[in-house]
């Protein structure tokens, strides 16, 4: 093999490799349907559902990283997080997220051979049908879209926070440097393009499923009409919209 | 519960959301209401012996109705916006109808208050010089006529109203009980008692404050007070305090008693984070003894210079019952995670945009406004309540 030919198969290799990693990003980065959304009709075929398989989350703390930068989240508040339950040989259980687990569990709290039973959960808003949050907004900053996402109209929240009390879930907080409410909005600026929310994207292990729950094809909706699941907090009439695969009844 | 597993709480709870300034604002509102309905025992009920502080109490109501916004202005995130609770109201929220409520009790206030002192209002104006005698005549709206037929009228109107305000005023600070008693993601405040209890606690606080400013201000001119009117006010003062205390007891032995997983953490929040200012000061020192004090000074007889200091003393422990019971409601009930596994702390910080210096100037003020309202709007007959004092004691 000539020299030419060696620098034309390694530039070759190279472009190829780039383009397929380039690719892939894109790949894995799009939700199977697209958010074709320029009216109010195309909204209402959506429904966001979200769904946690707790059984696939390492507590690696990657989407509360990504979510962090994505919504530049103020400090010390959290649109998500991750808790690890740990069980040991006598029942005790003890719970932590030290900083929502942005760095991952660095400690452990027991001695590894008590442990029984460990998990993580990853938490989120849970985009509830029935809100609490929606429902006491005195102001109706607090809304939910036609495609059943819950957002907060920044320009008319007076961040009272009356909603932070309302929510069960422990899903929101006051940006004390913008004066308003603040809470997941399951990355409404991506799924709007037709991209997964950040924490989705960044996770190893597929632990986080994001989808429409209209769309029967729909790997969420799928999951969901195949496994059992569960709901947090279901007796408070929420009706929440993020689902739990794999549910231990320590966790609320 | 295992008693390790007492420490979790969400991430985002580590900061708690209302701050002294929603313990605040219900304990002024509070004052607002109890002390209305104490005028409105006057006018309505046609208790004669309250007649001395019929004045006094509606004129107080409006200082303390003036400035309860301010803590609440105080701790919106963005007060610029305050307006939007009226301008694009969310009826499916209780807070939406706070600015209507507000607005609605506040123009019963001043329109009572108008009909109550417009005959002095008219003495001022015939008795003023060229400015005032305007000002007199633009507060009077321009009306300066009186015989008996609009004295009749007058009054009328101010039963009217002081009838019509009182649920109204029952209707703003229940509410606020409202508030907290309908979040179902919060195991201390859940209950529909909440509202009731705080309209019993707001007659107690309007009561109390009521009758220690009367006191000290009559103290201070070196005036004599009302005996017979003091010695009601304390009486219902003592009943209410009963109701009140007892309410709240009973909430507590119910949850208790249910024993649900509710309980559970509940007995932990009494027993830890809220065991001084719950337990030790608004039930133990700040309920427990102004009732003894007032059982005393209600059923036997006491010499009235004994009896009155014992009054002063318990109305003043039972405003400070009142804002013990403000905060255990409002902070306590934001240190329990609504994760049932822990519990936040809270501490407002000396010189926090909503801490304690704040705290104490916001309460000072309304004082100090209803010191200038005196000589706009003055409370007391000095000389009619020296006679009646006299004529029946001496």
């Amino acid at each position: 093999m000539n020299k030419i030919e060696r620098r034309k198969f390694i530039k070759l290799g190279l472009y190829s490799t780039a383009g397929v990693l380039c690719g892939s990003l894109f790949a894995f980065s799009k939700i199977e349907q697209d958010a074709n959304v320029d009216n109010y009709e195309a909204l209402l075929k959506f429904d966001w559902g979200f769904l946690v398989d707790t059984t696939r989350c390492i507590g690696c703390g990657a989407c509360v990283r990504a979510c962090k930068i994505e919504n530049n989240v103020p400090e010390s508040y959290f649109r998500t997080w991750v808790e690890r339950y740990e069980i040991d040989k006598n029942g005790n259980i003890r719970v932590d997220s030290p900083k929502g687990a942005i760095e991952s569990f660095k400690t452990d709290n027991f001695q590894s051979e008590d442990i029984v039973k460990a998990f993580f959960v990853p938490k989120l808003c849970n985009h509830c049908y029935d809100s609490a949050c929606t429902q006491v907004c005195p102001v109706g900053a607090t809304y939910e879209t036609p495609d059943k996402v819950v957002l907060i109209d920044k320009e008319r929240c007076v961040g009272c926070g009356y909603c932070v009390q309302a929510c069960p879930y422990g899903c929101r907080y006051i940006d004390h440097e913008k004066g308003v409410a603040d809470k997941c909005t399951l990355c409404y600026h991506r799924i709007q393009k037709g991209e997964a929310p950040a924490c989705v994207n960044a996770c190893p292990r597929s632990a986080r499923i994001f989808g429409n729950l209209k769309d029967p094809k729909s790997k969420i909706r799928r999951i969901l009409d195949q496994r059992r699941y569960g709901q947090l907090k279901p007796d408070l009439g929420t009706n929440p919209k993020c689902f739990y695969i794999g549910l231990d009844k320590e966790v609320v | 519960m295992i008693e390790s597993a007492n420490g979790f709480v969400f991430p985002n709870e580590m900061h708690v959301t209302w701050t002294v300034m929603i313990v605040l604002y219900p304990y002024i509102t509070g004052m607002v209401a109890g002390a209305f309905i104490v005028s409105s025992f006057y006018h309505v009920f046609g208790m004669e012996k309250l007649k001395p502080i019929a004045k006094f109490a509606l004129v107080s109501s409006f200082a303390f109705l003036c400035f309860a916004t301010v803590p609440l202005l105080n701790h919106l995130g963005s007060p610029q916006r305050a307006f939007n609770i009226m301008l694009t109201p969310n009826f499916s929220s209780a807070m939406s109808g706070f600015g209507f409520v507000y607005s609605f009790y506040m123009i019963i206030v001043i329109l009572e208050i108008w009909f109550c002192y417009r005959e002095e209002f008219i003495e001022k104006y015939t008795n003023s010089g060229n400015v005032l005698k305007k000002i007199y005549y633009l507060l009077l709206l321009g009306n300066t006529v009186q015989n008996e037929n609009t004295r009749k009228y007058d009054r009328k109107i101010v039963v009217f109203l002081a009838g019509f305000g009182i649920p109204v005023a029952c209707i703003l600070h229940g509410y606020v009980g409202f508030l907290f008693g309908s979040i179902k993601a919060n195991l201390w405040w859940s209950t529909p008692l909440m509202f009731i209890i705080f309209i019993f606690s707001a007659i107690v606080s309007g009561l109390s404050v009521l009758i220690f400013l009367y006191q000290l201000i009559h103290w201070m001119r070196k005036k004599e007070i009302d005996q017979r009117c003091y010695e009601l006010m304390a009486k219902w003062l003592w009943g209410f305090m009963i109701i009140a205390v007892i309410l709240e007891l009973m909430e507590i032995l119910s949850i208790s008693y249910e024993n649900t997983e509710r309980w559970a953490v509940l007995k932990q929040l009494i027993n830890g984070k809220l065991w001084i200012s719950y337990v030790v000061m608004q039930i133990g020192l700040f309920s427990i003894v102004p009732f003894l004090m007032l059982t005393f000074t209600s059923l036997l007889k006491l010499n009235n210079r004994i009896k009155n200091i014992l009054i002063f003393c318990s109305s003043g422990m039972l405003l400070l019952q009142v804002l013990f019971m403000r905060w255990n409601v409002v902070i306590g009930g934001q240190l329990v995670s609504k994760s049932m596994r822990g519990f936040t702390e809270y501490f407002p910080g000396y010189f926090d945009k909503e801490g304690i210096i704040v705290s104490v100037i916001i309460i000072l003020v309304p004082f100090l406004m209803l010191r200038l309202f005196d000589s706009i709007f003055p409370f007391f007959h000095k000389k009619k309540v020296r006679r009646i004092f006299f004529s029946e004691y001496e």
